[in-house]
């Protein structure tokens, strides 16, 4: 059979704030449908990684990138569409965020933004982004009710029900389980393993066993700078090939 | 504390405490004053008829009028441009020196001297612009002297709103447009209504900017006529008027000024009211 | 499903269209504030600058207090009493409203509980708001009278009557921004001195006001900005004596009170008319300067 080609590949990336040198020569691909761990000490740059590929990093003042990143094969700074770009990668931030919107409004906004107004195809929608999230049942009799009142660990699954309602072909999550509990943190990492047969998924996280549970392949990211990148068996037997990498999954710093 | 110190503390607090009654007490004498030399005057008719005899009867209608005219004018001008502008230095305007130049723009367009800007609106819209005196003219004016405030006060509204929420937009591929449409400006209404509103006690109190680019001494008009005047005609104004009344016409009866001034004082009192009201309804249904 | 996903990646022209216009028009509205404070400039300048490249003599204007536009015979401008007019009124206003300003600014941000603050900024807030009318007309109808009968004077229109109301006008302003500058200092500021012992009064004198020195500055500059500025109040309230003043209880015209007063009866386009121009834009570029400074000293606080 013949595996169809990566969805993301990054080659040489160098990012810098002003004079900050946060990536440092990034090298990889992500292969379709595969669950791709990120794993590194706080300010190793793993969310400047992940916000490379849905472009919000150009807000950023004094940001300078190069190399090349592209998202099924085309470079994602010569996209026309940012927009529809964003639409193909679900982004989930570390902390929970409502928007100031009904629970139904927070995740009909992007497939509203995007155009679709029929009533029944927004309904539908909703209730499958929240059943996915497995936030429906909590939430299925007050879906009037404002997303901001809801707690840490139902906003984060709300998060994810907005990353859904756009049909991403990629979802990102960017040490998402760091505001909440650990109960929520499970029922997310549930999700993330009923969600990886439809889509790719790449996870940034802190909690090296969490990468040990969900990904196929880990990266090790370090100053900027990919470590070692190899099947997770690998990077968390006794020998992977950096003693770094060692190092860190078994906590001896970071 | 040592009793030494107790002393020197009460004594500061007291100090300070007597500087800020010093300019508080006068101003609620003054206006106590006011409404007491104004009660004979005060009734629904002294709204509603027009000045009489050379203005030494009757009363205010026709500047009264005349100042909601060029208030809701200048307001409808002067508030899409001002929360606009507001909306660029916020939500698009980069960290650069070109935006510190905007900055300072506002700034300074806010201290300009009334009657520069009654200068202003002498030399382009009454003569360059060909409106000639009128209520157009002196709105235009008007709406130039509020638009820093509603600017400033609208940026503000604007920054209070939570910059998680515009990136959690940003991510499910929203434009900056949709997040400002659907999120940044329903939940900065309140902030932003305050800053107008402010602004109609200003607009109705200024005087020099309307008096050589629209207002008059005299003008007859349909009593209890909501449409009586004309856009580009020239008008009466509550403020104009007081100072006429006051410092031009002899032989004025004692409590027709006083009348007038209690007039604008009890509209910007009451402006001033009803945006703590809105502020404080502000605080309490913050959607986050 | 596909359907879906594919009718949802696409928007259509017309609203990409639209928003581009909009956005266009924020950027438009967005620089109107420095379009406005050229053409306030270009438009005031041009009135006047007829008459300011052809004849206008800048000796006179500045150093001659005859100011008589109206002579048939022997028609000058010297505007040196109108100037000294405007600073007298403001000087007197400054030295009042200054230390109230501030005072009352330290009271509320230091020594006040919450409740009377809130009370206390919403007073100033509506001192603010008075209109310019009704101070002059206040400074006409009840300081006149108590000026007469304390000092005994013929007239109650004068230096002190202006200086007093704009006082009153100003405070608000220098308390508003005072008060921002005292909040900006760090608690930390506070937190130590007060470990050490010091009482609030030490607090104040001898470490907040010199923390607070560039915001407190800028405060005074706008309040000056305000009173220099200001129309109807001092020329209701000083009376019309073109003078240089030789005590506080002269008459004196202040130059903003100088173009209302006289702008209505001179000749559109008349030398008169010119110069009252050239009036404004001297008001016009003090009142640049002075806010500039404010902002270039509150900016280097910031960058602290």
């Amino acid at each position: 059979m013949v595996t169809p080609g990566p969805t993301v590949e990054i080659a040489n990336l160098r990012v810098r704030y002003g004079h900050r040198e946060v990536l440092k020569g990034i090298s990889l691909e992500v292969q379709r449908n595969e669950v791709l761990g990120i794993i590194g000490p706080a300010q190793s740059g793993k969310t400047t990684l992940l916000r490379i590929l849905n472009r919000t990093l150009d807000d950023v003042p004094g940001v300078v990138i190069t190399g090349a990143v592209k998202v099924d094969g085309v470079d994602v700074r010569q996209v026309k569409d940012v927009f529809a770009l964003r639409r193909k990668i679900g982004m989930v931030a570390p902390l929970p965020v409502g928007l100031p919107l009904s629970i139904f409004d927070n995740v009909a906004f992007a497939p509203r933004m995007a155009g679709i107004r029929n009533r029944s195809e927004l309904e539908e929608r909703v209730e499958r982004c929240l059943r996915q999230a497995t936030l429906w049942d909590e939430v299925k009799d007050r879906l009037h009710s404002l997303g901001t009142r809801l707690s840490g660990g139902q906003q984060q699954r709300l998060t994810i029900a907005r990353a859904l309602s756009h049909d991403p072909k990629i979802l990102c999550l960017d040490e998402f389980s760091i505001a909440i509990d650990p109960v929520t943190t499970m029922r997310i990492e549930n999700v993330l393993k009923n969600l990886r047969a439809q889509m790719t998924i790449i996870l940034a996280t802190n909690l090296v066993q969490q990468a040990r549970r969900l990904a196929d392949r880990t990266g090790f990211l370090l100053n900027g700078e990919l470590v070692e990148l190899d099947r997770t068996e690998v990077i968390f037997s006794d020998r992977p090939a950096n003693r770094k990498t060692y190092d860190y999954v078994n906590g001896m710093f970071g | 504390m040592t009793r030494r110190k107790q002393l020197s503390e009460s004594m500061a607090r007291t100090v300070f405490l007597l500087m800020t009654l010093l300019m508080v007490v006068p101003l609620l004498l003054i206006i106590g004053y006011l409404v007491y030399q104004a009660w004979p005057i005060l009734s629904l008719d002294f709204l509603l008829t027009n000045p009489k005899h050379g203005m030494r009867a009757g009363g205010i209608w026709s500047p009264l009028l005349g100042t909601i005219y060029l208030v809701v004018i200048s307001l409808a001008v002067a508030t899409p441009i001002g929360i606009l502008a507001a909306v660029f230095l916020n939500e698009y305007a980069r960290d650069n020196w070109f935006t510190r130049v905007v900055n300072l723009a506002v700034v300074n367009l806010a201290g300009v001297p009334s009657i520069v800007h009654a200068l202003f609106g002498l030399g382009a819209f009454v003569l360059f612009a060909r409106l000639g005196k009128s209520i157009l003219a002196a709105s235009l004016t008007l709406a130039i002297m509020t638009l820093p405030v509603i600017i400033a006060s609208t940026k503000e509204a604007l920054a209070a709103v939570p910059k998680a929420f515009r990136e959690a937009c940003w991510n499910v591929g929203a434009t900056r447009l949709q997040t400002i449409r659907h999120i940044v400006l329903p939940n900065s209404i309140s902030g932003i209504l305050t800053g107008v509103i402010l602004q109609v006690s200003r607009a109705a109190g200024e005087t020099a900017p309307i008096m050589f680019t629209g207002a008059v001494f005299f003008k007859a008009i349909q009593e209890g006529h909501l449409f009586a005047y004309g856009l580009f005609d020239q008008c009466m104004a509550l403020s104009m008027h007081l100072f006429t009344i006051s410092t031009q016409v002899p032989d004025v009866p004692k409590a027709l000024p006083y009348g007038i001034a209690v007039v604008l004082v009890s509209s910007v009192l009451a402006v001033n009211a009803l945006s703590i009201i809105i502020r404080v309804r502000l605080r309490s249904r913050r959607k986050w | 499903m596909e359907k879906a996903a594919r009718s949802i990646q696409n928007r259509p022209r017309w609203e990409v269209l639209t928003e581009t216009a909009i956005e266009w028009l924020i950027r438009l509205c967005g620089i109107s504030a420095i379009l406005f404070v050229f053409g306030i400039f270009f438009f005031v300048f041009r009135e006047g600058s007829g008459f300011l490249f052809h004849g206008f003599n800048v000796r006179e204007f500045f150093g001659s207090t005859e100011w008589y536009p109206n002579s048939q015979t022997h028609v000058r401008y010297g505007a040196l009493a109108l100037i000294a007019g405007t600073a007298s009124v403001t000087v007197l206003a400054m030295l009042i409203a200054v230390p109230f300003g501030i005072g009352a600014a330290i009271f509320i941000s230091e020594f006040c509980g919450p409740r009377l603050k809130e009370t206390l900024k919403i007073t100033i807030e509506l001192l603010a708001a008075i209109p310019s009318v009704v101070w002059g007309f206040i400074g006409l109808t009840v300081m006149n009278p108590l000026i007469i009968n304390l000092f005994h004077t013929p007239i109650g229109l004068n230096v002190l009557n202006g200086g007093l109301i704009l006082a009153l006008m100003s405070v608000p302003i220098i308390v508003s921004i005072g008060e921002d500058a005292l909040k900006a200092v760090p608690d930390s500021y506070r937190e130590a001195a007060l470990a050490l012992g010091v009482t609030r009064w030490q607090l104040v004198y001898r470490v907040l006001l010199p923390a607070a020195r560039n915001g407190l500055l800028a405060a005074v500059l706008l309040g000056i900005g305000r009173a220099v500025g200001e129309t109807m109040a001092v020329l209701m309230a000083t009376g019309h004596a073109v003078q240089i003043p030789t005590s506080l209880l002269d008459s004196v015209r202040t130059l903003t009170a100088t173009i209302a007063a006289e702008l209505g009866e001179a000749p559109v386009h008349s030398d008169h008319y010119q110069v009252l121009f050239i009036i404004g834009v001297l008001l016009f570029s003090i009142t640049f300067v002075v806010n500039l400074a404010a902002d270039l000293i509150v900016r280097g606080v910031r960058s602290k």
